[in-house]
């Protein structure tokens, strides 16, 4: 199921500076009891995490517990899905973004998304992310911005005697930074990324993990990722769910969320051990 | 093990049938593929043909300048296929200027915006307006809008808009402004029903990304659903004006018969498919049928261009799609 080995020895980076010290932190989100369900099926119950700003946090745990499903709610992508029904509070700078008259395109103003297949608009290169600009009415040095965000996603050198080409032309990686190049285009707040590197190769993967040290300066991100050594290498924060079975199915649940260090070495929970240890099961 | 593999080994006898059924069956299909595609190809060759021989007298007489010579006296056999061109352009023109928009309109809401209980319904009962045969919904307009566009749309757009050359002139129950709404209703639930597709085709990450931007489902709309299926939209509008140029029955019930080229939206008219199907069985003198033909000569020829315009914007449509240059 998950791509790794059984045991494959969890390598942490140990070069990363300390994350900010517990009292330090400052919480951009807090989910206070999430409960998110699609009819009448929940498929994650009850989940109350803070995220923090400007740290890595990530999000793992086996397939379909949820992870995908948590993150959306994080800027009300799930009310694009008729069935999907939210308990509970997102806190976002301690505003419920569920609460009475709060406009989800607002939310998503703020909390900008890269999803799990690179997914650029049928548009060329430069229009992919000048069209966001355009649309939130950034207007002013469009170029320059352009070429900052793709700076930013490292994919500036690889596009810039291509911008008019179509982005289909791209492979799959660059697909993905242009993607990104996109989000941070119209200086979001948080970058939510559904299993940003799952389509792509070794290479690219290594490439969008590096970004995500770069980013985090600027922006508040959390990723969700089934590659535990991802997870290792790029978050600060690690949060693991799991699938937990009811007569009725199932539902994920956040088993335990720590600094990432303490997650892969020594974790509190047995089935935070047993997933790491990949004796998962 | 060694047993079971065996079994699914072939043995040259095996091999030697299997060859042989697998060279029947792909003959066989070769075969009949083939032919139908040939058969199809053939009709329209033969019935082109045929179109082009019965409208032979009336080509050798009038030669082309019979597609540049305007009126269609039959008393003294001189006929002209201008007027009726000119009415067929103008009617599926219009009718088109107008279902586009409409058309554009449903298919987004229908995908997008409707209700989603709503949705199924609306959309069979609006591709149910296609099932009204021609005659039934050329009554209608006879009998409803016809008597609606003499006496209150007509006057209205007159009195409003009688500067602009299509509102000049008298409204009357009959004419090129009721024959335009006729075909309109008869293309929108074709129109319609294609951008549904179109627009319900266009994959949700691509609408996801641009929602996750901040995006309103509007500007989603215009900078996402309508680039990616704008050349499929062109090639439904043109499929559907194919459909109005061709349309006979109801047009004739309610375009009035008249002679022409007038930009008046009030005047009566003539399409190259009315005039055939209101004089062909009462024609008298051959040329008058040979020339009535070579009416349906030209408008086999427009409608094959139209198609054909058609396929090479689908053709292009995978280029477009893939956005930039
Ligand atoms: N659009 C949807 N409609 C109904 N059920 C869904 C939908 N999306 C996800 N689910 C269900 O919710 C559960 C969690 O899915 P997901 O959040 O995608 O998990 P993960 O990302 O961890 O693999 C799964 O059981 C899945 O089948
Ligand atoms: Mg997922």
């Amino acid at each position: 199921m998950d791509t790794m080995g059984a045991v494959a020895p969890i390598e942490i980076a140990q070069a990363r500076e300390a994350p900010l010290s517990a009292s330090d932190r400052e919480a951009v989100f807090e989910t206070r009891g999430l409960t998110v369900s699609y009819g009448k099926a929940p498929a994650v119950s009850n989940v109350d995490l803070p995220i923090y700003r400007n740290l890595v946090t990530a999000i793992i745990g086996p397939s379909g517990c949820g992870k995908s499903t948590f993150l959306r709610s994080l800027n009300r992508m799930n009310d694009l899905i008729p069935s999907a029904k939210v308990d509970g509070e997102v806190l976002y700078h301690g505003q419920n973004i569920y609460g009475d008259g709060v406009d989800p395109v607002e939310v998503r103003r703020r909390i900008g998304m890269v999803f799990q297949k690179p997914n650029p608009f049928p548009k060329s290169i430069y229009d992919n992310v000048a069209w966001g600009l355009r649309v939130l009415g950034m207007k002013d040095d469009l170029d320059g911005r352009v070429e900052r965000a793709l700076t930013q996603a490292a994919l500036w050198d690889e596009v810039k005697n291509r911008l008019k080409k179509g982005a289909f032309g791209l492979s799959g990686g660059q697909q993905q930074r242009l993607c990104l190049a996109r989000a941070i285009a119209v200086e979001p707040d948080v970058v939510l990324l559904d299993e940003p590197a799952s389509a792509l190769d070794p290479i690219a993967t290594t490439k969008i993990e590096d970004l995500m040290h770069e980013l985090k300066n600027e922006y508040t991100l959390v990723i969700v990722t089934h590659n535990m050594q991802q997870a290792a290498r790029v978050a600060d924060m690690t949060a693991f769910f799991t699938l937990e079975r009811t007569e009725s199915g199932g539902h994920g649940v956040l088993v335990e969320y720590d600094e990432t260090p303490k997650i892969f070495t020594q974790p509190d929970d047995k089935r935070t051990e047993g997933y790491v240890t990949g004796r998962f099961g | 093990m060694s047993a079971r593999v065996n079994a699914i080994t072939s043995t040259p006898a095996l091999r030697a049938r299997r060859r042989l059924g697998d060279r029947f069956g792909d003959v066989f299909l070769h075969g009949l593929t083939g032919a139908a595609a040939a058969a199809a190809g053939a009709l329209l060759v033969a019935i082109a043909w045929k179109i082009f021989d019965i409208a032979h007298p009336a080509i050798s007489k009038y030669g082309f300048a019979f597609v540049t010579r305007q009126g269609w006296d039959a008393i003294h056999s001189r006929f002209g296929a201008l007027d009726l061109i000119w009415g067929t352009l103008l009617t599926s023109f219009l009718a088109l200027l107008i279902a586009t928009p409409v058309s554009i309109a449903i298919g987004l809401y229908l995908s997008e915006l409707a209700p989603r209980g709503a949705r199924t319904v609306i959309a069979s009962l609006v591709e149910l307006l296609a099932a009204i045969p021609s005659v039934v919904l050329g009554l209608w307009g006879i009998l409803v809008l016809g008597p609606f566009v003499g006496q209150d749309l007509g006057p209205w757009l007159h009195r409003h808009l009688g500067f602009i050359p299509l509102f000049d002139g008298t409204p009357q129950n009959a004419g090129i402004l009721v024959a335009v709404l006729v075909l309109t209703i008869m293309i929108v639930p074709i129109t319609s029903s294609i951008c549904r597709e179109l627009f319900l085709g266009v994959p949700t990450e691509l609408e996801e990304g641009a929602l996750a931007l901040g995006a309103t489902r509007w500007e989603m709309v215009r900078g996402v659903i309508l680039p990616y299926t704008r050349t499929g939209v062109g090639a439904a509008v043109i499929l559907g004006f194919g459909r109005a140029v061709g349309e006979a029955i109801a047009v004739t019930q309610v375009i009035g018969a008249g002679y022409g080229i007038h930009w008046s939206l009030f005047a009566t008219g003539d399409t190259l498919a009315s005039k055939l199907a209101e004089q062909y069985q009462s024609a008298t003198t051959k040329i008058q049928t040979a020339s009535l033909v070579y009416l349906a000569a030209i408008l086999l020829v427009i409608s094959l261009l139209v198609n054909l315009l058609a396929q090479v914007i689908v053709r292009r449509f995978s280029h477009q799609r893939t956005g930039g240059s």
